[in-house]
């Protein structure tokens, strides 16, 4: 009963640390215009607008939709700001395509983003409160103990975590909206840079970036006629579970188990190994590729390590994972999930460049975020549904 | 460039808010129990999983906990991460090793750290305790705990700690 | 459009000042609207709204999952806004047909913070915020623009304050109530000229939840349904210079898109936490004098930030289900001096 829902204009900024040359509106009018451009259409052709990011500590402004109501034309119209920590991206995408499928609008403009320099997200992150002993330090603190747990569980090869981020760094270099573009990043670079939360490594991590994402929906009657074939949305899911209680399961989350499902089913995918031709899949920590890669039933429990080990996840692999370098390479926090969603409909689009894979018909874009707890996915093709 | 016609690229305004915290009444518990040197804990009706520190609820269950369970300051790590970055809330010095501890007769991991070993010899499995402020130092936050330290018995077999993950 | 009907609410009392946390507030809230709905957990949607800001800590919607019931995980939205948008969101999935039920929760802790002054960081940041103007010192200034223009008086809005508080002497779960005379109100000093204390919202800790259901399934559930029958929501410019601040141009285009005109209104809540708001409100949805506003006592006398637009929601739903009305509008608001705003209907049959 649902419309279809097409994805007819992709934008986003040059992820960088520091954007000083724009504020915050000015950051996501960047995102926002690429897309509109992309889509061939025009700020007036816009339904409705919806807006994601993470905490709004991170810039200092409470309910910032507010004040960028006029930046992201949306005036007189509706505008919903959704907060699912870091899936965000990918759960406001989600958000504005619910709004296609049920036949409410015609085209929606959707922006994810985060400015990070404006503030300390280390800051935001651990508010220092009275109640809590102060011993997780930030998202590295908190994940690697998680990482240690995964790699004692598999028994994968140290060096695992190392040949992720060799593969995503040489990715980021055929990205040129990639924050970390570095040709020095050797094998040997990464091994050598510091550990940080042991086990995870500086260049391991995922860095702190500025940026904006966003994307054109449309139903199937108001597709304009865009320079290139729209991507389509074949199906999402969402999932979350607590924070923590008792026999919880922490390294292979349920809730991503069970959203990857759901995502496939939807989609009519049986093997994703095989059927999906690309993926973009929220990496922060390199260790989380082999991780997820079992989450998301790509690989057996304990053997994910070895898609990563034998290349199955490379840009010329059998499954290739994060072309665009991924979150390892960029971070604006807000922007990262929609990132791969876009990353995804790019691909199906042949809209990558460089990084593009070959043939790309059937692609999943994936997020996560809180403490491995919220989890956001869409299955997006070529080919109308 | 002239100077007027050069971009305001940043400006500082700083902000400050100040909040009077809450604890809510199962911390508030728990809070004050460590100021008497003691770790309470909750259990779950409906599942029977100790929590700790209690947030008055079992979020498996959705239900709130009211019994009271008192736990023993030992316990065993899960799984620990070694932190050589500094964090602007963290007083410890670096390197630190930030734990998992799984204080016996509890259902649910404790977030702490380890001091009195070298942090190469922090293991999965290994057997800790807390290690308090002098009595008269006691006060209801969890400062009371400085960190957990090695007893030296035997590691826990990793096998027995999976489901803890 | 899916036929979409609140079946159940509940919320917390809205206490000046909560010593539980956000999970023992909500806890029975939410309980005490899922067993009113007749449905049985798992729904098949969940969202809810709140921001971080108001208690100070990044993040205070994952905590409050706890006592959603996420366990198995659940599919779950959160919105950075007043819990009618969550409402909202979870109308959406139901159109989509991806869902038939929906569990809508907010929750606002304000007590931990000076509310005026946490408010005063949703204003532009570069050139509003960084002078701190505290919300109802902005409150102030739309109040008396509009006093100029429409020829109000401050014992018009003190008439307000004291018909809301009398109204609210029969919801248990309000923070102000009571038989208040105008004159006594007016002889109380202002705190921003021209508004006194009892033309402001008392701040509030609280939450409110309740059930979405669709069609047949609804009837089955429900003996008297609140079906929405409407329900659209518009943003404003955000610099306060940048609008007539006398009017609400949002809250009228939300109004007519929502079809508020397409039949008599017995009921309005309105999500106004000044007394001037309601007056620009009534203009705006074109409510006629025999509509009556805020029997629950509105906004004025209990307003959980975060929480009262949703609360606004379920509060016109419950005189549906009393029978005292065929039709209700129910409004909220977000932002300063009412920069956006949604609006509902809600019929019985
Ligand atoms: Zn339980």
């Amino acid at each position: 009963m649902a419309e279809r829902c097409a994805i007819v204009g992709i934008g986003q900024t040059h992820h960088t640390a520091r954007r000083d040359d724009v504020s915050i509106a000015g950051l996501l009018r960047e995102a926002a215009l690429r897309a509109l451009d992309d889509a061939g259409l025009d700020w007036p052709d816009v339904d409705a607008v919806v807006i994601g990011k993470a905490p709004d500590m991170f810039e200092g402004v409470m309910m910032p939709e507010l004040y960028l109501a006029d930046a992201l034309g949306a005036v007189g119209k509706p505008m919903l700001r959704v907060h699912t920590a870091g899936s965000v991206g990918g759960s406001t995408a989600i958000v504005a395509a619910s709004l296609i499928q049920a036949g409410i609008h015609e085209r929606v403009l959707t922006v994810a983003f985060e400015k990070q320099s404006e503030s300390n997200a280390m800051w935001a992150l651990t508010v220092k409160t009275p109640l809590q002993a102060a011993v997780v330090a930030g998202a590295g603190g908190y994940f690697a103990p998680l990482v240690r747990g995964y790699m004692q569980r598999s028994g994968a090869p140290e060096d695992t975590g190392i040949r992720v981020a060799v593969k995503d760094r040489a990715n980021a270099l055929k990205n040129p909206y990639a924050h970390i573009r570095d040709p020095n990043l050797t094998f040997d670079a990464i091994a050598g840079s510091p550990m940080l939360w042991d086990p995870i490594r500086f260049h391991e991590t995922c860095p702190s970036s500025d940026g904006a994402c966003a994307m054109v929906l449309t139903s199937e009657r108001a597709i304009p006629r865009p320079k290139l074939a729209p991507a389509w949305v074949h199906s999402m899911a969402m999932r979350s579970e607590p924070t923590q209680f008792a026999g919880q399961e922490k390294i292979n989350p349920v809730s991503g188990q069970m959203c990857a499902k759901e995502v496939y089913s939807k989609a009519g995918i049986t093997d994703p190994r095989r059927e999906i031709d690309a993926a973009e899949i929220y990496v922060p920590f390199s260790w989380f590729e082999p991780m997820w890669m079992e989450n998301l039933g790509f690989a057996e429990v304990g053997q994910g390590w070895k898609m990563t080990y034998e290349g199955a996840t490379a840009l010329d692999g059998d499954l290739p994972v994060n072309c665009s370098g991924g979150v390892l390479s960029s971070n604006p926090i807000g922007a990262s999930g929609m990132l791969r969603f876009a990353e995804a409909a790019m691909q199906v689009r042949g809209q990558a460049g460089e990084h593009q894979v070959d043939g790309a018909k059937i692609a999943l874009g994936h997020a996560y975020g809180g403490g491995s707890q919220f989890f956001s996915m869409w299955i997006v093709g070529s080919a109308r549904p | 460039m002239a100077d007027e016609a050069k971009p305001v690229t940043n400006i500082k305004t700083p902000m400050r808010l100040e909040y009077r915290y809450s604890a809510g009444v199962a911390t508030s518990r728990f809070l004050r129990g460590i100021g008497q040197g003691k770790i309470l804990g909750q259990r779950c009706p409906s599942c029977r999983k100790v929590y700790v520190p209690p947030r008055g609820s079992c979020p498996r269950c959705a239900v709130p906990t009211v019994e009271e369970v008192e736990l023993s300051d030992e316990g065993t790590i899960t799984t620990f991460a070694i932190v050589r970055v500094p964090s602007e809330n963290i007083d410890v010095p670096l390197p630190f090793a930030s734990v998992h501890v799984l204080l016996d007769g509890c259902d649910i991991p404790f977030f702490s750290v380890v001091q009195e070993c070298p942090v190469d010899q922090i293991r999965i499995g290994m057997r800790v305790q807390a290690v308090w402020v002098p009595k008269e130092e006691l006060t209801s936050t969890l400062q009371s705990i400085r960190y957990f330290k090695p007893t030296g018995e035997p590691d826990v077999p990793f096998e027995k700690l999976k489901e803890f993950l | 459009m899916r036929e979409v009907a609140i079946v159940s609410f509940a919320q917390a009392p809205n206490a000046r000042r909560e010593l539980r946390n956000e999970v023992e507030i909500l806890m029975p809230v939410v309980q005490e609207a899922v067993a009113r709905s007749g449905i049985e957990r798992p729904f098949d949607f969940t969202c809810s709204g709140s921001s971080d800001f108001l208690q100070g800590q990044p993040f205070a919607f994952v905590m409050a999952l706890d006592a959603a019931g996420a366990w198995p995980p659940i599919p779950e939205s959160h919105v950075e806004m007043d819990g009618a948008w969550a409402l909202y969101e979870a109308w959406v999935k139901i159109q989509t047909g991806q869902a038939e039920t929906a569990l809508v929760y907010a929750f606002g802790k304000s007590s931990p913070g000076d509310l005026p002054e946490v408010l005063a960081t949703q204003l532009d940041p570069y050139v509003l915020a960084p002078l701190w103007p505290d919300a109802v010192s902005l409150a102030a200034l739309q109040a008396r623009a509009y006093l100029e223009k429409s020829g109000h008086s401050e014992r018009d809005l003190a008439e307000v304050a004291a018909r809301s508080r009398r109204s609210a002497k029969s919801n248990p779960n309000a923070t102000v109530s009571g038989d208040y005379e105008v004159e006594k109100l007016l002889a109380t000093p202002h705190i921003a000229d021209p508004l006194r204390v009892h033309d402001c919202a008392p701040v509030c800790d609280g939450a409110v939840a309740m059930v979405l259901v669709a069609g047949d399934r609804a009837r089955k559930v429900c003996e008297r349904p609140a079906w929405i029958r409407g329900i659209d929501h518009r943003i404003e410019p955000h610099s306060l210079g940048a609008r007539d601040l006398t009017v609400s141009v949002s809250t009228r285009l939300a109004a007519e898109k929502a079809g508020v005109g397409r039949g008599a209104v017995d009921v309005a809540e309105l999500h106004a936490p000044f007394t001037h708001q309601e007056l620009i409100l009534r203009d705006a949805l074109g409510l006629g004098a025999n509509v009556k506003v805020n029997p629950s006592g509105g906004a004025l006398c209990a307003n959980p930030m975060m929480a009262a637009g949703l609360a606004r929601i379920g509060e016109a739903a419950s005189r549906i289900w009393d029978g005292s009305a065929r039709r209700a509008v129910a409004h909220a608001t977000s932002g300063p001096c009412l920069q956006q705003n949604l609006v509902c209907v809600l019929e019985g049959a």
